[in-house]
């Protein structure tokens, strides 16, 4: 259900832009989507799927989503590493004084549209 | 034909939602009216703490409360018997409540003259977490039942919230439930979160609450 929620914050920031740019028809839609975003990608575009058919501006639109790895920073060694193997603590210090980085993100990054 | 457009937007999907909830948590601070987020996993006791504070403090704060259910009326109707004025949000299958969700529902049940609103949030330890509604606090309720692991498991929710409430403290020891634990595994995520242990069925913890409630409500108004 989480998707389907998305799916129609998506849809209100689209229309806006469309709106402000004058496209009719949005043809194409980009998503930088991080990995522990909590949003699942074959849901959304299920959602997505679904949801567009009753928006005018995106009857003929493609969402293409792009997968942001989850990397987390450590406060003490300043190093990155991959969050999803690696979790809260720090592999390079053991300090569990890190903060996530990226892997958040539910991103529209361009659109394409006339 | 037209030309295709490339538009690059590099927003977020939720920034719409957050410029929504700031406005309206503005718009509230003028009204000086606080909205608290009320979020918990299903069954947590949520209307029953709704109802027992309402027993304690509605002689001295006008309080609203939203009920947001996916279908189903029966907490507004408990707590309007409590004294409060009460609506029920139907979220329609929806996991959370938005911005725009609760400032609709502000509207129809009507602010003047409340001092506070709680807005009982859908039962879910996930989305709400990462949809500001424009309330003025964020108060967690973790039931003793349901462990003192969550906040390793449901990290999110714990960081966004400025109290957790440990609810159904009667029962922790039947539960294996440790509270020291729980503490240490919130601090972890949240060093800034106040902690409260508390019974709406013994009444153990309640005046902890209440004055919470107080000083944030007078805070609120300056
Ligand atoms: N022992 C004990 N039981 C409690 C306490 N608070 C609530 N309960 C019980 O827990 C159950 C669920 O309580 P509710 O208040 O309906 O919980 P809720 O979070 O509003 O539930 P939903 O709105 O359905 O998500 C009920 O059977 C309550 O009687 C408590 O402090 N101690
Ligand atoms: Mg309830
Ligand atoms: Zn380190």
């Amino acid at each position: 259900m989480h998707e389907l929620g998305i799916v129609f914050h998506m849809i209100d920031t689209l229309q806006e832009i469309a709106a402000q740019n004058e496209l009719t028809a949005i043809s194409k839609v980009n998503l930088r989507l991080g990995e522990v975003s909590g949003v699942l990608p074959d849901y959304l575009v299920d959602c997505w799927d679904w949801a567009k058919k009753r928006t005018d501006v995106l009857q003929e639109a493609v969402l293409e989503v792009e997968q942001v790895d989850a990397v987390t920073v450590c406060n003490d060694c300043g190093k990155t590493y991959p969050t999803v193997p690696q979790g809260k603590t720090c592999p390079h210090c053991q300090s569990p004084n890190t903060v996530l980085l990226h892997g958040l993100e539910i991103e529209i990054d361009t659109i394409e549209g006339c | 034909m037209d030309a295709i457009k490339v538009i690059q937007v590099k927003e977020d999907v939720r920034a719409n939602n957050d410029r929504a909830a700031d406005a309206l948590r503005e718009r509230l601070r003028d009204a000086g009216t606080l909205l608290i987020n009320l979020m918990s996993s299903p069954g947590s006791g949520k209307t029953t703490l709704l109802s027992a504070t309402l027993d304690r403090l509605s002689y001295e704060l006008s309080i609203g409360v939203m009920e947001a259910d996916v279908d189903s009326d029966v907490d507004a109707h408990t707590v309007a018997s409590h004294g409060a004025r009460a609506i029920q949000l139907h979220t329609g299958g929806m996991c959370h409540l938005d911005a725009a969700m609760t400032e609709q529902g502000l509207r129809n049940m009507g602010i003047e003259g409340l001092d506070l609103v709680f807005l009982e949030n859908v039962g879910n330890l996930i989305c709400p977490a990462e949809f500001d509604t424009g309330a003025g606090a964020k108060v967690m309720i973790l039931s003793a039942p349901e462990g003192h692991d969550k906040p390793l498991k449901y990290p999110l929710m714990f960081e966004v919230s400025d109290l957790v409430i440990v609810s159904k403290m009667d029962v922790a020891p039947y539960f294996d439930f440790d509270l020291e634990e729980l503490q240490k595994n919130v601090r972890m995520r949240n060093p800034n979160a106040t902690i409260l242990p508390l019974s709406a069925k013994t009444g153990e913890g309640m005046d902890a609450w209440c004055d919470w409630l107080r000083k944030a409500v007078k805070e609120w108004k300056v």
